[in-house]
């Protein structure tokens, strides 16, 4: 496992944390992520991130479920085992409605939670690390990547002077099992030129 | 940067007393951080007690079967399917606050949305108990699972609506409890973060599922929770629909009524605000969370609830004029004789739905009155008090005289462990609630940090100030003109 070189600076205050990104960017330092204690809407479109694609998902799961219903009970009540419920036709289609509902929203829901935790590598006895335990209570840590061009010092005073506190470098393991950091799986949509 | 203003300014604060980000994690993780109080213990140890009490009916019934209730030949559906109805109901508020009000952009959500949805999965859980004990032998309780059997395979009847409520709830309280956790999770991680016990440490590590905040776990998290709070709001009005589907396609007078569905969902809400304000009410004074809870909350919830109260009100008038009105002489009787008729067995429960539901909820029109926390207990203790004697006066009232005068049955009353089942359900309940606020924190803190600078207290003084600069500094610049 490689170990990585991270800078991390703390903010304090979205207002500052915004420009300080675009700075940070602009100046073709590679962000590896910003931690923050609650979703603040545009950061993602800030930090060049692509929309997810996770209701899409959601859909394809919910047409599954739509269509399991549909089959099954078609094939329940039609072909397998066929009853006549008080003179009603075997297919009966307007009376399964409401089960073919449930299972859409049924698959739906639980599949796009299942891919919402593979996809965040989230699930029980999974520990990452994000930098500083505070990011969760009142912190927005952002954390840059160094590459082999990247002059720490020069980094370390360009974050403070974009407002960020604490400026600290910290190193990590890669991969994400147990107490390491996060996969980069952080697909960028647009680049942004170094200047 | 300046402060975008985003809510008018005739809105109170949602977030009292000067506040910022790591003050809102101290004080909302503070009750489950601290030792639990001397009223935590009492209140869990009568909780559980009230649980026991229903083990122990239920467990009579089991060994005796349902003859252990006082069902008889006419009313073979009494409190169990009351109780059922009722607990459903009340679950429905909190699925309401968290999927309908995120859709509708209401920021007041944020302060009650996770006690709310609690109540929730807690109050499906209590609601499933009655129908899997009312089939008798429970133990064959899995032949309503569509599976490959030793019958033929005979298949469930997929026409039910009974079978249409086994899909119905199950669904409803899996989503509700995965919309829960998911909401929960950068929360439990913050416990983590802060947490000294090793104990502790473990337990709010595995159960964070190692959050970290990382903002593109925050922009899944929040597609995720647009897409849930999307599913679950045709999913909730589909519940209690199709629960009501269990009487409306019968052919029983009194049941066979098309304006049940959104009667019953309107009903639902109405007793599901009401249990949310009985227990906040109590959340917000044990737990000191006052200034997240506020007069403020407390208001909105009332207007809901005088709004359902209100449908709930035309329902039941709806109800009346159509049994009249479409000349069937049964239905008519069933309304006639054995409701309106205040001196026929069970006339007074007729009323004391009306008075609890219809009439005591006006009060709500009264500013005064749905900012009173006193008057609003008590509201809130009368309302799921009608709203339990309406699904009664359903049930019993349509059944007990049937199109055959001969098996018309005699009074029905609920024996001891009928009584016993009830009150242990609310034993499951609050055993339930009681553990959720001592080891989850009882309010979205990530919600109401992120509503923090658009509601709270002081950045709404803060903005108020800088529009009024920005206002003077505009008439003084037309002045001039």
């Amino acid at each position: 496992m490689a170990i990585k070189k991270f800078i991390t600076g703390n903010f304090y205050d979205e207002a500052v944390l915004f420009p300080a990104v675009k700075k940070v960017r602009r100046a073709g330092y590679k962000v590896h992520d910003v931690y923050t204690p609650f979703p603040i809407h545009g950061l993602d479109k800030e930090l060049g991130m692509k929309d997810t694609d996770l209701h899409i998902a959601g859909f394809i799961y919910g047409i599954t479920g739509t269509t399991t219903a549909i089959s099954f009970i078609t094939w329940a009540l039609t072909l397998d085992w066929q009853i006549n419920f008080g003179g009603k036709p075997f297919f009966s289609l307007p009376a399964w409605i409401p089960i073919m509902f449930e299972l859409t929203v049924l698959f739906s829901a639980v599949g796009m939670v299942f891919t919402f935790c593979w996809l965040c590598q989230l699930a029980p006895f999974v520990k990452k690390d994000h930098f500083n335990p505070r990011s969760t209570d009142d912190t927005f840590v952002m954390a840059i990547e160094c590459t082999d061009k990247t002059n720490e010092e020069e980094a370390i005073a360009f974050l403070k002077n974009a407002g960020a506190q604490d400026v600290q470098v910290q190193s990590r393991e890669t991969g994400w099992w147990f107490g390491r950091y996060d996969r980069d799986t952080v697909r960028f949509g647009k680049k942004v030129a170094a200047v | 940067m300046s402060l975008n203003r985003y809510e008018s300014q005739v809105r109170g604060p949602l977030v009292e007393g000067s506040k910022d980000y790591h003050q809102i994690t101290e004080d909302i993780c503070r009750p489950v951080e601290a030792t639990p109080s001397k009223l935590w213990w009492v209140g869990f140890i009568i909780s559980v007690g009230l649980l026991l009490f229903g083990v122990v009916s239920v467990t009579m019934e089991v060994i005796y079967g349902t003859g252990q209730w006082n069902l008889n030949k006419t009313i073979g559906w009494g409190w169990d399917i009351t109780n059922f109805v009722w607990w459903v109901g009340i679950g429905h508020a909190g699925t309401l606050i968290s999927a309908i009000l995120l859709l509708f952009r209401q920021g007041w959500r944020t302060g009650v949305n996770r006690a709310a949805e609690a109540m929730t999965i807690f109050a499906v859980m209590c609601a499933g108990q009655f129908p899997i004990w009312h089939m008798g032998r429970v133990w064959n309780a899995f032949f309503v699972a569509p599976y490959p059997n030793t019958r033929g395979p005979l298949w469930v009847n997929f026409n039910s609506p009974l079978l249409w409520d086994v899909f119905a709830i199950s669904t409803y309280f899996t989503v509700s409890l995965l919309f829960w956790y998911c909401g929960l999770l950068p929360d439990l991680a913050t416990l983590r973060d802060r947490a000294k016990l090793k104990w502790r440490k473990l337990f709010y590590g595995v159960a964070s599922f190692g959050w970290t905040g990382s903002t593109k776990h925050w922009q899944r998290h929040e597609a995720l929770s647009l897409v849930l709070a999307g599913l679950s709001t045709p999913l909730v009005l589909s519940v209690h629909t199709i629960v009501s589907f269990d009487f409306a396609t019968s052919v029983i007078p009194g049941w066979h009524t098309t304006i049940f569905p959104p009667y019953f969902v309107a009903g639902a809400v109405f007793s599901g605000f009401a249990m949310v304000q009985t227990l906040l009410l109590i959340t917000r004074k044990v737990l000191g969370l006052e200034e997240y809870i506020t007069i403020e909350h407390i208001d909105v919830m009332n207007k809901v609830i005088v709004l359902t109260g209100s449908i709930v009100g035309i329902a039941y008038l709806t109800e009346l004029f159509i049994a009249w009105y479409s000349h069937v002489e049964y239905e008519w009787f069933a309304f006639r004789e054995n409701r309106v008729n205040l001196s026929s067995p069970y006339g007074w429960s007729y009323y004391l739905m009306m008075g609890c539901n219809v009439l005591s909820p006006q009060i709500f029109w009264f500013k005064k009155m749905r900012r009173n926390l006193l008057v609003t207990f008590f509201m809130s203790i009368l309302v799921n008090i009608g709203m339990w004697f309406e699904r009664f006066v359903i049930i019993v009232t349509s059944i007990y005289r049937d199109y055959l005068p001969s098996s018309w049955s005699t009074y029905y009353t609920p024996t001891i462990w009928e009584i016993g089942f009830y009150m242990g359900t609310f034993g499951l309940f609050f055993t339930c609630y009681f553990l959720f606020s001592k080891f989850f924190p009882v309010i979205a803190i990530a919600e109401i940090k992120h509503i923090l600078k658009r509601s709270g207290d002081n950045f709404k003084e803060k903005m108020d100030k800088d529009e009024n600069e920005t206002l003077e500094a505009f008439q003084h610049a037309n002045a001039h003109h």
